[in-house]
């Protein structure tokens, strides 16, 4: 299966600060009723986006100058506690590309690199004076360059990382590893074999 | 060389090296639930692929059930359509489904547990977090999300990258009214709710020797809430002795054998931890949060936070923005806030033994005025148990609405939710935003017994002074 190498993502910026955002946030879990993704982008962050009656609440996703905005930064521990694929699948359909954060809690970060959504984590700094930049201008240009893991925005360039196997599976079109996973089947029945509780 | 239980069982499912570094690793015992299985039904349709090895996944359904309505059609028909569709994909799929119908129904890591499913030794992954609560029995269990459920599907493998092990040792003895939700409360709250990622941890010590098979689920539970991805306990008597004469576990030689096997697998003396955290049992005191996640709690004893008085802007920023939404004042007792409704259940607190317990103590006692006090058994086996025991009619007397099997007001993914701002004091996992349905709903975590206490005075209380608890 021939995946998008994942080289670099460019594009305009949303800051949505804030440590330990977790995914009941992101995604609220009354609309994981649904039995396909589609559609989930509209609940994106909803009930700090919404009021009651489905007015808007004050929220960087709600402002009209970052509307189309595909990076996303944030702060520590982005995407903490529920496993719930329905939060990257979520930032994803909204229309974010990556997300720039302090740090990632494990399985949300697992579930956005199988959707080919670079999760990189910069230092404090470095993402407030990403977030400067974008609030003085939101038409600032945003590029991480996953081969240098560098983030590079309105004349400045900073560091910004992300583990060696997710890094290698996005530059080599191997995000999503179904292929490789099916190439090991044999290999892995043999293994099964040796285990007496997986015997059918 | 000396082996810990993680790197034993990693070594036996390690299928092979994947091109990007991490492992193609053989998950023994899949389980699913309705919420995050449809999609990768769906893509393995899309793929044209069949389910590799059918009989080691097993599916119930927990998170959309009423848990006050048997009959289908459910009055919502978004919960109506998901518990239909896992019918029809189990059924073309071939895997075994525990249906409401079935009697062994309940919350996945309620059901997997009981049904001796859950094994010392195995690898087990569900689109779930708190699958890390299948630990308890030294299995090496994580949640993952539902692109790996396909994965797992078609080749009964998922590409994961190896954890570090952290041992957490927890000695001496508990006081009383201290139960194990207090002791992974505690570790939370020491630790940081980030303080585990990339780590599976292995809690030990004399408090886990004396701990049940439930009391270790309960902190195995709440892992993830501290960041790590896995927990476990290392598999002893206690453990065996559970699972003995489970509908799934090992019969006659097979038992010996599989008793022999497991006995193996627990950490060698002497082996290397890339961590070891010890604390002291009579240092852990019971534990509430008073905050908008689980690391954020204190002792029944102790104040709110004041950020007047944080360290640095990071923690004065989070405190602020937790008790402007929890509406709770800087520098007052957590001790008599008010409570509207107490929940008793979930994953991490709704089995026999957490009923039991609060049994003993709300026996002639009444909720409170004006607290909607409910009690829902983690599995139908529980209730069934609980219905024999006489323990249901001891919360129903007591003015609980007694409920079937579900994850109910954990997530509230179901009819059972906060409505407004309403404060719950809660035996679940998550006190985030919103978690228990309504958007300004407020969450308060804490051991079953002190939602028992918060439920009899109206707020947030003392269980060792409401019930008279004393030394032993």
């Amino acid at each position: 299966m021939a995946l998008e190498k994942i080289t670099r993502v460019a594009g305009r910026a949303v800051h949505v600060p804030g440590n330990d955002i977790d995914t009941d946030r992101i995604i609220p879990a009354r609309y994981l009723k649904c039995i396909t993704f589609d559609g989930l982008g509209e609940f994106l962050f909803h009930d700090v986006r919404k009021n009651a009656d489905g007015s808007d609440k004050p929220h960087p996703l709600n402002e009209a100058r970052h509307k189309g905005a595909t990076i996303l930064l944030s702060g520590a521990n982005f995407g903490c506690g529920s496993s719930r694929e329905h939060a990257p699948q979520a930032l994803q359909k909204h229309g974010i590309r990556a997300v720039i954060a302090e740090g990632f809690a494990e399985i949300f970060f697992g579930n956005s690199i199988t959707l080919g959504m670079p999760c990189v984590s910069a230092s404090r700094d470095d993402i407030l004076r990403i977030a400067a930049a974008v609030k003085a201008d939101p038409d600032t240009e945003v590029a991480i360059d996953l081969a240098t893991q560098q983030v590079s925005f309105a004349g400045q360039t900073v560091s910004a990382s992300l583990r060696d196997s997710a890094r290698d599976a996005l530059l080599n079109g191997r995000w999503d590893p179904i292929g490789e996973l099916l190439e090991g089947a044999a290999d892995a029945r043999k293994a099964a074999s040796r285990l007496r509780y997986m015997a059918v | 060389m000396p082996k810990t239980l993680f790197e034993k069982v990693w070594d036996a499912h390690a299928v092979r090296r994947l091109a990007d570094g991490q492992t193609q690793l053989l998950v023994g015992t899949h389980l699913i639930h309705e919420v995050t299985s449809p999609q990768a039904f769906g893509m393995m349709r899309d793929l044209g692929l069949g389910v590799a090895m059918p009989h080691r996944t097993f599916a119930t359904v927990d998170h959309i059930v009423p848990t006050d309505q048997a009959s289908e059609p459910y009055a919502d028909p978004l919960a109506d359509a998901m518990i239909k569709e896992l019918r029809r994909n189990c059924s073309e799929f071939g895997i075994t489904f525990f249906d409401r119908s079935t009697g062994k129904q309940g919350i996945v890591h309620i059901v997997g547990p009981e049904q001796g499913i859950t094994q010392p030794g195995t690898t087990i992954a569900c689109g779930d977090s708190h699958t890390s609560t299948h630990g308890a029995f030294g299995a090496i269990a994580f949640g993952i999300g539902t692109t790996q459920i396909r994965d797992i599907f078609a080749t009964q493998t998922m590409a994961l990258g190896k954890l570090r092990v952290r041992r957490i040792e927890v000695n001496g003895r508990l006081r009383p009214g201290v139960y194990a939700k207090d002791v992974i409360l505690h570790i939370i709250c020491s630790l940081g709710v980030n303080g585990g990622t990339g780590y599976a941890y292995e809690y030990a010590g004399e408090v886990f020797d004396r701990f049940s098979m439930e009391e270790r689920m309960t902190v195995c539970n709440m892992s993830i809430e501290g960041g790590a991805r896995a927990g476990y306990v290392n598999p002893d008597e206690t453990t065996f002795s559970y699972l003995k004469g489970r509908p799934y576990s090992p019969k006659g030689a097979e038992w010996d054998a599989a008793v022999a096997r497991w006995r193996a697998e627990a950490s060698d003396p002497g082996c290397a931890y890339d961590d070891v955290v010890r604390i002291d049992a009579a240092d852990i005191a019971p534990t509430v949060t008073w905050g908008i996640n689980p690391g954020q709690g204190i002792p029944i004893t102790g104040m709110v936070p004041d950020p007047a008085k944080a360290k640095g802007s990071d923690e004065r920023a989070s405190i602020e923005e937790a008790l402007a939404y929890m509406k709770l004042k800087p520098g007052a007792p957590i001790k008599g806030t008010k409570i509207d409704v107490a929940f008793l259940g979930s994953c991490t607190n709704g089995r026999l033994s957490d009923f039991q317990e609060v049994a003993r103590f709300i026996k002639g006692r009444r909720v409170a005025p004006g607290v909607k006090a409910i009690a829902v058994p983690g599995s139908q086996g529980v209730g069934l148990l609980c219905a024999e025991l006489g323990i249901d009619k001891i919360f129903r007397d007591a003015g609980f609405e007694w409920r079937s099997a579900g994850c109910s007001m954990c997530l509230a993914m179901n009819p059972d939710k906060l409505v407004g701002d309403q404060i719950c004091a809660s035996s679940s996992n998550r006190n985030f935003k919103g978690r228990q349905g309504s958007p300004t709903g407020r969450t308060i975590l804490m051991s079953p017994i002190m939602v028992a206490a918060a439920a009899v005075t109206g707020s947030v209380a003392d269980a060792r002074e409401v019930f008279g608890m004393r030394a032993n």
